[in-house]
């Protein structure tokens, strides 16, 4: 199964790829004015022909294609001219703290998700499950740039608990421990605004299960309620979070965009505006279909998790 | 030998008895919420009911949830939308607000009498921004939403009316798009075209009629083994004709609620270019914009910046959605189990 669904990504893949190509070769942008910036004006004629020609932008579209997508295929995916460095060294050099920040956030909204969707179904209709399904549902409306400004207010600029933004302080070590202070905030409110959908999620499949027959026969055998909730209920009421969790990729995605940006977190995902701000498309390609993977990656772990957790889900299709 | 036997019998039946009358109970306490839900009321709360004495166990509601909350969703959240609409029309306007008017003698004011909310950091007032900031996003996000759905209806009638070889095409053009996160292609494409209202729209819309499409889609191949569309093809009316006459009008209230559900995306999504400063043009005081200008400001203490506009775009999101979630529960009932608002 993993090997169809991993032969479906290689058209998507290309697919997406020429459509950003295509995006680019049709926009009114001109390469050659950003190498040049203002200077573009005292520039000689000749000078600015040979650059022309060494970017090679009168090819036609369907060469210059042909040279970006090569150069994707044996791992050159060209220069990044807002930062000054080949694309792949921007991405490796701040893909690993992207994927802190988004493994971290993910694993405190599941845990987020679990604790309180189950405290929510157990006592459907308490002052718990109302609190949470109210929030829930607010949460789901705030963007989390929104949410990102007012935990620096609160946190950082009113109470003064925690850094306001970077990965460490001015000048200082990338440290465990400096890292791990400045985690903190940005982790936490990309957790939160990520886990109002799982909330509300484990909190309806959790109810739904707790109707079913299966159900009924546990309680009808007298086991005790703990038992009959964690034991029996919730196993069956987790497989479909497994797939929601998995689709939420994109989502995750695009939050570690704004939060990153919001708390200057060092990583691809900030990086994509500073690509976007500075119309550097080598690197805002590479990062598009970087996060293209992630989403594809995203969902087969999802498949192949439920495949493993439920041996009637089918394993081709 | 005997007493014991016969006192353990009794309390076994006892307890039978008790085990027995508790599972009566919890039946009539289901049966109890599921009336509470369709009649609103309760008979929980009536007085001379009978009362459960059970324990209360997992997953049985609370007599008092019901539709009396959907119906109060739908007045309040339609009440807070008619005054946000008001208020995002007639107050920039009567407080006579130029967005490009510029006041430097009162830049960061706090809170006063005079400015309520306070002032932002070229000094314009912020309650007439954020409304004028809100009408901004209100109307980008309804050009999109319209012409997202519209574009979605398009190519999921013809996906589902045509079928074989096109559908199988459209849709895996929809899984690719799905497959790139929308805010990641709404940015390359603001970020080629860069500094228009065109390309905000264009990048919303290109990336959210996708939901829209297979929406329709499912519709349309659900209508196909009707009756009626059985007839309409006997009596000889052209493929076209079918489309046309009876498969898009049947689709219309599901586009019409996507259109609506949009809405909130739509916002969301335009505030969120805007605040990264990918968005409208600066000059166009959308909320996304006065964020993204504050967000210095709130490092520097001005709190009051981001307060209101977040505040506004945070009401507005939840009351477009839950006006939306309630009128789909009213057309598509089947739903109503799910996630709703």
């Amino acid at each position: 199964m993993a090997g169809r669904r991993l032969l479906f990504a290689v058209p998507v893949l290309a697919l997406v790829s020429a459509a950003v190509f295509a995006l680019g070769a049709l926009s009114p942008f001109d390469p050659v004015k950003q190498y040049y910036g203002v200077q573009i004006f005292n520039a000689s004629r000749e000078d600015v022909d040979r650059v022309r020609a060494e970017l090679g932008v009168d090819d036609p579209v369907i060469v210059q294609f042909g040279r970006w997508a090569g150069g994707l295929l044996t791992g050159d995916p060209g220069h990044s001219r807002s930062f000054r460095q080949p694309v792949a060294d921007v991405v490796g050099e701040r893909l690993p703290w992207t994927l802190l920040l988004v493994g971290v956030a993910l694993a405190v909204a599941v845990l987020v998700a679990l604790l309180l969707g189950v405290a929510a179904a157990w006592r459907q209709g308490g002052w718990l499950d109302r609190v949470v399904t109210a929030v829930g549902h607010a949460l789901e409306g705030v963007p989390p740039f929104v949410l990102a400004l007012g935990a620096i207010a609160v946190f950082a600029l009113g109470l003064g608990w925690l850094p306001v933004a970077g990965l460490t302080d001015a000048g200082a070590e990338a440290s465990a421990g400096q890292v791990a202070r400045h985690l903190v905030l940005p982790a936490l409110v990309l957790g939160v605004s990520q886990s109002p959908w799982l909330v509300l999620h484990v909190r309806q499949s959790l109810l739904s299960a707790l109707a079913e027959d299966h159900v009924t026969g546990a309680r009808a055998r007298g086991l005790a309620e703990r038992v009959v909730v964690l034991r029996h209920a919730l196993p069956t009421a987790l497989l479909p979070f497994v797939t929601l969790v998995g689709a939420r990729v994109p989502e995750l995605v695009t939050g570690a965009v704004l939060v990153e940006e919001v708390f200057s977190w060092p990583g691809v995902a900030s990086a994509v505006v500073k690509a976007a701000l500075s119309v550097d498309f080598p690197l805002l390609a590479a990062l598009t279909l970087l996060a293209t993977v992630a989403v594809l990656l995203g969902s087969l772990l999802a498949d192949v998790a439920s495949a493993l957790l439920d041996p009637r889900v089918a394993t081709d299709g | 030998m005997a007493d014991p036997l016969t006192a353990s019998t009794v309390d076994t039946t006892g307890k039978a008895k008790a085990k027995d009358t508790k599972g009566i109970k919890d039946i009539e306490g289901i049966e109890g919420a599921k009336g509470a839900a369709n009649a609103g009321g309760g008979p929980g709360a009536r007085p001379g009911e009978w009362r459960s004495a059970a324990r209360r166990r997992a997953g049985t509601p609370h007599a008092a949830a019901g539709s009396g909350r959907a119906r109060l969703r739908w007045i309040v959240g339609g009440a807070t939308l008619a005054v946000l609409a008001a208020g995002a029309v007639l107050l920039p306007w009567l407080g006579g607000l130029d967005e490009r008017v510029l006041d430097y003698g009162a830049v960061r004011r706090p809170p006063s009498a005079e400015h309520l909310f306070g002032t932002d950091e070229t000094g314009r007032d912020l309650v007439l921004l954020a409304f004028a900031g809100l009408r901004v996003s209100l109307l980008v996000a309804v050009l999109c939403a319209v012409i997202s759905t519209v574009f979605g209806a398009v190519v999921g009638a013809v996906s589902g009316a045509v079928g074989g070889w096109t559908d199988r095409l459209l849709m895996r053009v929809v899984d690719t798009i799905n497959a790139v996160p929308h805010l990641l292609l709404g940015i390359v494409i603001v970020a080629l075209y860069r500094g228009s209202l065109t390309a905000v729209v264009a990048s919303i819309a290109l990336t959210h009629w996708t939901t829209v499409a297979r929406i329709v889609r499912s519709e349309v191949l659900s209508l196909r083994q009707r009756p009626y569309i059985d007839a309409a093809i006997s009596g000889g009316s052209s493929r076209w004709r079918v489309v046309r006459r009876h498969l898009l009008p049947a689709v219309v209230p599901q586009a019409a609620i996507s259109a609506v559900l949009l809405l909130p995306h739509a916002v969301w999504h335009e505030t969120a270019l805007s605040f990264l400063g990918l968005g409208l043009p600066p000059h166009m005081a959308s909320i996304g914009n006065i964020l993204g200008d504050g967000r210095d400001a709130v490092l520097l203490g001005a709190w009051w910046i981001v307060t209101l506009p977040s505040v506004l775009l945070v009401v507005a999101t939840l009351a477009v959605s839950g006006v939306a979630a309630t009128w789909r529960d009213r057309l598509v009932p089947r739903r109503r189990s799910e996630l709703a608002l």
